[in-house]
């Protein structure tokens, strides 16, 4: 009796744990059945398997004769490409963008707000599309792209740059070549890339804005008369005493918009940028296997989001209030 | 807490359960489709010829009549169809989990998806081929021109891997930009984003004509790239529903060669001596009873979209738009490939 008393929840738990594993397990079992009875084809075997598509973009060199398990990770490599400079944008912008809502400068103060509430609230996906029919419509078609300065210049194809080599003459900067069609050489930045990073950047920088206020705001304010008391500047007031204490409610909240923004990326498949969810796309296609590509995306998204959470994590532990938390 | 937890588990059992004794969904789509009263058929989100609406919602094209069709030869009634719109990636999953009954959706049979995806194709209602449409300031007359082009297409299609085949063997480097839509992929190639836009044939006539700003700065460029059979599918497993789906167009394309019109078919059935036409009008042997029909089905399908060559001339062809030529879509003793299985 008393054994059933200590152990019984931890029991419990792992019988209930037990039950979901096997209804799980049951689940795919029976979908992969049912798939094989229908005469579809199922599992990972593809991934083995030539692409037999092209990829637009990206840092990993990709060609149609490498396996499909190589597409991907050009998907994610592209994704990861896409959130990483959109974060540093949403994490600076909307630092400033917070801070900008709290001063005392009515101007400063209402175009902080105007750009939080504007971009806070419209969908992420109508704003992107708008950046990228802006961009695409606006723009020079390629073959008159314009020149902003000597070797870069900005059209349709998007920002072309001069780009250092290595050959055989050592490092050398590559510049971009006019073509019929536009620009070959150097490196371009194409319209799509530019529309998610940015779009990315801005619409996250509206929420970073709101969580850098709050965090602000919750340090009391006799912390900063007191502060000012001792003859600190308004500067030496917010990096030695409102920030450190602000991180703290700050940091947990900003995890949870930089895991939004990485999730968020899947939205490119709208405007052809070839990140995962696109790649997975047509590999789905091209395969006729929706359960193992999507089963793909989960698995790496729920990967990356992890990394993301431990290393937002252990930041967060180097901030936190020592032996509160 | 415990308590709630005990219900946590038996629920868990109880999903299990559920998740087992779920039967294997087959056979029987001719029992649901005449129990429901419509006919589910995939189409397009909107090409025209193939699958478009109007602005009443209602449906019109190749693949639309096919459906059109097909309502009309197993209810009797050609407007009975309930059309679900699939972009391209979405197409196959529906088929697959029965959401739709036919899938008339302008898609290619090819080896890989016969053979891998669970489904039939039945009969090929068109044959394409891929191409590309380019702006006409590039002053490109060839495909082979297109070295160093950016192409876009819409992703979940075959296009997306014959480019890359084509651009391989005859190594003619191009980007390719793809899409998950239809509609942008060709807005962002009308916006000047490609130079060039590749689909079927087809679809890029109904690109030209109806979508872009002006038709007359676009090209469709001579070369066709791949071989496009474009055919309606079914589920595997319910061999008299494949029959059927299989046999309305076979009939539609017979209906032409012996001579039936929308026109002509309540005189001839009066008055046709004809045993070829006398099937396919229902007054001769029963044709129907083989396939779970009713005798007339035939009749009743060619009375509501006509014959093959009506269909294609007034969705495809010189009464449409598209102003596609019959090319080798024409019948088969007229110099075609459409030859249809003898109705007898």
């Amino acid at each position: 009796m008393s054994f059933f008393r200590r152990h019984g929840p931890l029991l419990l738990q792992a019988a209930i744990l037990a039950a979901i594993a096997l209804a799980v397990g049951l689940l795919v079992q029976h979908t992969f059945a049912t798939l094989r009875s229908r005469g579809v084809h199922a599992g990972f075997d593809f991934l083995r398997d030539a692409a037999g598509f092209e990829i637009s973009e990206g840092w990993l060199d990709f060609d149609s004769t490498q396996p499909f398990w190589r597409a991907f990770l050009a998907g994610l490599v592209n994704t990861v490409r896409a959130a990483v400079p959109a974060t540093v944008i949403a994490v600076l912008l909307g630092t400033l963008l917070g801070i900008g809502r709290l001063t005392r400068h009515s101007l400063v103060r209402g175009l902080a707000s105007l750009y939080v509430q504007t971009l806070r609230n419209v969908p992420l996906l109508v704003q992107l599309l708008l950046l990228y029919f802006a961009l695409t419509h606006l723009l020079p078609d390629p073959e008159n792209a314009v020149q902003i300065l000597p070797g870069v210049s900005l059209g349709k194809a998007g920002l072309a740059m001069p780009w250092p080599v290595h050959g055989e003459a050592g490092w050398s900067l590559e510049y971009p070549e006019r073509t019929l069609f536009g620009v070959t050489g150097g490196a371009v930045l194409s319209p799509e890339y530019l529309s998610i990073t940015l779009a990315l950047g801005l619409y996250t920088a509206s929420f970073v804005a709101e969580i850098v206020r709050a965090g602000i705001e919750s340090v009391g304010s006799g912390q900063v008369l007191a502060a000012r008391a001792m003859g600190l500047s308004p500067y030496q007031v917010m990096r030695l005493v409102v920030l450190p204490q602000a991180m703290r409610l700050i940091v947990p909240a900003l995890t949870s918009q930089v895991l939004s923004l990485v999730k968020n990326s899947s939205l490119a498949v709208a405007i052809g940028y070839p990140e995962l969810v696109s790649i997975a796309n047509t590999s789905l296609n091209a395969t006729g296997r929706p359960f193992e590509c999507i089963a793909v995306v989960m698995a790496v998204y729920l990967s990356l989001s992890l990394l993301i959470s431990l290393g937002m994590n252990i930041y967060n532990r180097r901030v936190a209030l020592r032996g509160w938390a | 807490m415990t308590i709630k937890i005990k219900h946590a588990a038996l629920a868990a059992v109880a999903m299990a359960a559920a998740v087992l004794s779920t039967p294997v969904l087959a056979g029987k789509t001719l029992d649901t489709v005449k129990q429901r009263g419509t006919v589910k058929c995939g189409v397009t989100t909107g090409l025209a010829g193939f699958s478009a609406p109007d602005a009443k919602g209602h449906w019109s094209g190749l693949d639309a009549d096919t459906c059109r069709a097909v309502a009309a030869a197993v209810l009797g009634d050609g407007d009975k169809v309930e059309y679900v719109p699939l972009n391209a990636q979405q197409r196959f999953a529906a088929l697959q989990a029965g959401e739709v009954d036919i899938l008339a959706r302008n898609t290619t049979w090819n080896l890989t998806r016969d053979a891998s995806l669970g489904f039939h194709f039945t009969t090929i209602t068109y044959y394409d081929g891929q191409g590309f449409l380019v702006a006409k300031k590039f002053k490109v007359t060839s495909a082979r021109q297109l070295k160093g082009a950016t192409v876009c297409t819409q992703s979940g299609t075959t296009n997306e891997k014959n480019v890359a085949d084509w651009s391989r063997a005859q190594n003619i480097p191009v980007k390719t930009l793809v899409f998950e839509s239809f509609e942008a992929s060709y807005k962002a190639f009308f916006a000047g984003r490609c130079q060039a836009f590749t689909t079927d044939a087809s679809a890029l006539a109904a690109l030209r004509n109806k979508e872009a700003p002006n038709p007359d700065d676009y090209l469709v460029l001579p070369e066709l790239i791949s071989k496009e059979p474009l055919a309606p599918l079914v589920r595997r497993g319910d061999d008299e529903w494949f029959a059927i789906v299989k046999w309305v167009p076979n009939a539609l394309i017979e209906a032409e060669e012996v001579g039936i019109t929308q026109a002509n078919i309540d005189s001839l059935k009066t008055s046709s001596k004809d045993p070829a036409q006398m099937r396919l009008l229902g007054t001769g042997d029963d044709m129907g009873k083989l396939l779970g029909l009713p005798r007339d089905w035939s009749y009743k399908a060619v009375k509501a979209v006509g014959n093959y060559g009506e269909m294609f001339e007034r969705n495809v062809g010189a009464r449409s738009e598209l102003k596609l030529p019959r090319g080798v879509n024409r019948l088969w003793n007229q110099g075609g490939l459409m030859y249809a299985l003898p109705v007898r």
